[in-house]
């Protein structure tokens, strides 16, 4: 469903992916983790046409993800949602206008069906209050949910999450870990996760990699991970469960 | 030499790659004129926020531009005799430059500022990124509006900046130069009166065509300079910055080049 194969990319000097391969089955979720700044939000903004590779491929449902052919792009990123780092909510709509945002502009649903369709997700992730807030006005942690419910809104078959429990407290963080492996267990939804969070990780993960240098050290079960004898791998987990 | 050409270089690229950027904007602007109707709200907003909002200052400054046109003007005709020809000297100044010249220079300052920063700010903090992801047209949906509002509002505002300054000046004609302002009016309105298009008087159209210039391209700027803000907040200071810088420079040039064809 989701493939990268031998992906390189480097900005200016600076080489982010170094021959980068994995892929993903329908349903399965791969989590990664990894040092800041060492290129994990560049992994999927590739996955997500926002990037393109220097070199190597990448493949999304069947499909070569081609930056420059925009229609093939757009069709592909209706199936895809992406769960931005610090939500990037548009900062002047109402909670309810950005959820309806997408299905306004890129479907000709009438205001009853994308209010059915926006009610439901805002219950998906339990905000069906505060219809009328403003990104300012709630929470890091709500405001997190409405971008999920956001990326919910046009049913995707693949949801990206970005650092999904970055910035909130551990309760919140466990809640929408919970709600990322129900969206996972129920709708049968293909995810890739980067989170610093061994216990999100866990949570919802079938694949588990770190990823530093521009590679995955490791990937695999969680548990095979956690308990692996990899010295970097251990180090950088250890760190993160302390 | 080689330093000369290596200097001329690192100022001009950037320069050049900034105005290619702006241009893009500009064209892809153009190409979705036919999503007015859906974006009617948006554009209300603009013109609202852009527009009505700055009128105070617009009428402001001008109110005074155009006591300083009568008073230095009047001061120096009335040394040949010729204070009544005032009211013309004020018109013509007022219509043909000031007004356009001064109200796009208050929106450069105030509109397309806020344009770069608030764009800017959706850019850095990931929000322009958001809308390309779930495929929103982002020309469309920020840009156009924005642009299309400054463009409609600008000569609006010019009218007005125009006539608040000739009212202004008539102010200074009666008190300091002794002239009555019926006389003033009439000689103000005499000089607007070379009928040649559409019934309007060539100063008056060349000014607000000017005008209508100077909104599309302050706009331009301040949006395209939004759109490419980088690196946090401090990116945002500098594309509201350039906006400024650029969308000034850009009206003096222009209005020079506007002029001469209007004009020859
Ligand atoms: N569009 C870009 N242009 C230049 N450099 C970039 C770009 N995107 C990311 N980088 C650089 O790539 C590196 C990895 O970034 P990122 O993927 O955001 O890290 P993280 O693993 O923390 O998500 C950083 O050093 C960043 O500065
Ligand atoms: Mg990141």
């Amino acid at each position: 469903m989701i493939r990268m194969i031998d992906v390189h990319k480097a900005f200016g000097k600076q080489k982010v992916l170094q021959g980068l391969n994995f892929e993903v089955d329908e349903g399965q979720s791969l989590v990664i983790m990894g040092p800041s700044g060492s290129g994990k939000s560049v992994i999927l903004k590739h996955l997500i046409g926002l990037l393109e590779p220097d070199q190597g491929k990448v493949e999304v449902l069947g499909q070569t993800v081609n930056i420059h052919n925009r229609e093939a792009l757009q069709r592909l990123r209706m199936d895809m949602g992406y769960l931005f780092q610090h939500s990037a909510l548009i900062n002047w709509l109402s909670v309810y206008d950005n959820v309806a945002l997408p299905l306004r502009e890129t479907t000709s649903q009438s205001e009853k069906d994308i209010r059915a369709q926006v009610e439901k997700v805002l219950g998906l992730v339990q905000m069906e209050e505060a219809h009328e807030k403003l990104p300012s006005e709630i929470s890091g942690g709500m405001q997190k949910r409405v971008g999920l419910a956001r990326a919910l809104v046009t049913e995707p078959k693949i949801i990206l999450y970005d650092e999904p429990e970055a910035g909130l407290d551990p309760e919140m963080s466990a809640s929408i870990s919970k709600m990322m492996r129900r969206l996972k267990e129920e709708l049968g939804m293909t995810s890739v996760t980067v989170t610093h969070s061994v216990s999100c990780a866990v949570t919802v993960a079938d694949t588990l990699a770190v990823f530093e240098h521009g590679q995955f050290l490791i990937a695999g079960p969680p548990t095979d991970v956690l308990n692996s004898d990899h010295p970097r791998v251990k180090t950088f987990l250890g760190a993160a469960l302390d | 030499m080689n330093f000369i050409s290596r200097t001329g270089a690192t100022l001009l690229a950037p320069a050049i790659e900034n105005a290619g950027f702006a241009m893009g904007v500009a064209g892809r602007t153009l190409a979705r004129l036919h999503h007015l109707p859906k974006r009617r709200r948006l554009l209300f907003d603009q013109m609202h926020l852009g527009g009505i909002k700055s009128a105070p200052v617009v009428l402001f400054v001008s109110f005074f531009i155009g006591m300083i046109l009568s008073l230095q003007l009047g001061f120096e005709l009335a040394r040949y005799g010729q204070q009544e020809a005032v009211g013309l000297a004020v018109a013509v100044s007022m219509v043909r430059e000031m007004g356009p010249v001064m109200t796009a220079v208050i929106l450069a300052a105030s509109v397309a500022s806020a344009m770069a920063a608030e764009i800017g700010t959706m850019r850095v903090q990931e929000e322009v990124t958001a809308l390309e992801v779930m495929s929103v047209d982002v020309t469309s949906y920020l840009v156009l509006p924005r642009i299309l509002a400054l463009t409609l509002m600008a000569p609006i505002l010019t009218i007005f900046a125009n006539i608040i300054g000739i009212v202004g000046g008539g102010i200074i004609a009666y008190t300091q130069l002794g002239l009555d302002f019926d006389g003033y009016v009439r000689n103000a309105l005499s000089a607007l009166s070379d009928r040649s298009f559409a019934g309007l008087p060539r100063s008056v159209y060349s000014g607000l065509i000017k005008a209508t210039i100077f909104g599309f391209a302050i706009a331009v700027v301040g949006c395209a300079s939004g759109l490419r803000a980088r690196h946090g907040a401090s990116g945002v200071g500098e594309s509201t910055r350039s906006a400024v810088r650029n969308s000034i420079i850009l009206i003096i040039v222009l209005n020079f080049f506007l002029g001469k064809i209007v004009y020859t």
